[in-house]
């Protein structure tokens, strides 16, 4: 089974804190780095995910693995943005010094190195947080909370769900795919493309079929136990927002407004070092 | 057309968006970076033609987000809102597709694709790439060899496999619930 990020009970403060606090957290730490293409504020976001990071107590067993697949990405990513636009650096900041040329069209100038770079320090910007996101919040909690705070309690009740049936379903689709392999059928790079689809569909045949019956039983469930009757429920696991969460969701939304306030203010979200 | 949203699709939203997460395992290749055959595709559209557009669009959007971030440590949002925008337009016509009801035949099986190509062709070779322009400023070529790879292994995997499950669970299920409810 492939390692996912998944949670983890830990006594920390940003454990304690409100599953919505981290929520808006990681949105508006998303979506500021995002529009920023500031190096300045990127670097300043990365230096504090990283503290986050620290004090939320994750360990590298927790993400490795992921880590290093994120990696592979962000390598594929960054060339490929060479390959299919070597002067991209120039389009963006205005001007082109040549550091040294590979062949054809290729140069390798400084301002492609600088706009590489600012790709890379964005994806470092949001890694951290997604991991911290995932490994620090309770998902009961998390759904409780939601409703806490006026999401209606059916979107809630399906991301917990969600949340709860995700290491089942995959344990359902490794042991499915175990079986089917132990038939003969080849799942990996060996076969060929119409042959792979044709094998993972034996995989996901089975699967469909058990979470549809799975759906059936859940709900016939949910139904004797008048789910849905009233316009409210109660929930175990529901947290009121408490001082530390307004102290954390205000500066949230402030560092994101001076963030992208710092950003714009020349009037355009690069931070050019060459003119 | 009427909007059912009751018990059975807050759950369908649930197993179903973990159903997507798990199947993020299975990515093909096609050659072309980050852009891959994703099974995880037809299962979002069978879904989608099952439950309808609220469940089609939860699943792909929640399951999209959830499972990048799970799997790879990063949400790519600019192709997260075009996962819930396929499943709401497949899912537009459940009503039609009538899978449950066994009548999953030849006229469904052509609305269905003609679906799913239109949706596929707006989220990927129109919406993605804006939304990475805007969002992410990078090479315009790129993002769209990339959206254009996604639109071709998006319609290949739902138009073959999401086909085959649609009409391989029509006949089945048609077993157990030829009797429809009158309301």
């Amino acid at each position: 089974m492939a390692k996912i990020l998944s949670y983890e009970e830990k006594d920390t403060w940003i454990h304690r804190l409100s599953g919505v606090t981290k929520l808006i957290f990681f949105l508006l730490w998303c979506l500021t780095s995002m529009l920023t293409y500031d190096t300045r504020i990127l670097v300043t976001m990365v230096v504090l995910a990283l503290i986050i990071f620290k004090i939320s107590r994750t360990e590298w067993k927790q993400v490795g693995a992921v880590f290093k697949l994120v990696l592979v990405f962000l390598v594929f990513n960054v060339f490929a943005i060479y390959i299919f636009s070597p002067d991209q650096g120039t389009a963006v900041y205005g001007t082109r010094t040549v550091l040294f040329h590979i062949a054809g069209r290729y140069d390798v100038t400084k301002e492609l190195l600088f706009y590489e770079l600012n790709v890379v320090i964005k994806y470092f910007t949001v890694i951290p947080a997604v991991f911290m996101f995932l490994v620090t919040t309770n998902p009961s909690e998390f759904a409780a909370s939601l409703n806490k705070i006026g999401v209606s309690y059916n979107i809630g009740y399906a991301i917990s769900i969600a949340l709860r049936y995700i290491p089942d379903v995959q344990g359902e689709f490794t042991k499915i795919k175990h079986a089917q392999e132990a038939r003969g059928i080849e799942m990996s790079g060996k076969a060929s493309l119409i042959s792979r689809i044709k094998n993972t569909s034996t995989i996901i045949f089975p699967l469909i079929f058990s979470s549809m019956d799975r759906i059936d039983v859940v709900s016939n469930a949910m139904e004797l136990r008048g789910y849905g009757k009233h316009k409210k429920r109660t929930w175990y696991m529901g947290k009121k927002l408490q001082r530390n969460d307004y102290l954390a969701i205000a500066f949230t939304v402030a560092f994101s407004v001076v963030a992208l306030a710092i950003t714009f203010a020349d009037g355009s979200r690069f931070y050019n070092p060459f003119v | 057309m009427k909007l059912k949203f009751g018990i059975k699709e807050v759950v369908a939203i649930g197993v179903g968006t973990a159903l997507f997460v798990a199947l993020t395992e299975i990515q093909i290749p096609t050659g072309i970076p980050n852009t891959y055959l994703q099974p995880r595709m037809a299962v979002m559209a069978f879904l989608a033609a099952v439950f309808g557009p609220i469940v089609g669009a939860v699943v792909g959007f929640l399951g999209h987000a959830l499972g990048d971030a799970m799997f790879y440590g990063s949400v790519w949002w600019s192709w997260v809102f075009p996962d819930g925008l396929v499943g709401l337009i497949i899912g537009l016509f459940a009503a039609k597709y009538a899978i449950k009801e066994g009548g999953f035949g030849k006229k469904a099986i052509i609305l269905f694709n003609v679906a799913q190509i239109v949706a596929n062709a707006i989220a990927w070779i129109a919406l993605a790439p804006i939304l990475d322009i805007v969002i992410y400023a990078e090479p315009t070529d790129k993002l769209l060899v990339q959206g254009a790879g996604a639109f071709l292994g998006n319609i290949l995997i739902v138009g073959i496999l999401g086909t085959l499950l649609c009409a391989g669970y029509s006949k089945i299920g048609a077993k157990s619930s030829s009797l429809s409810k009158e309301d």
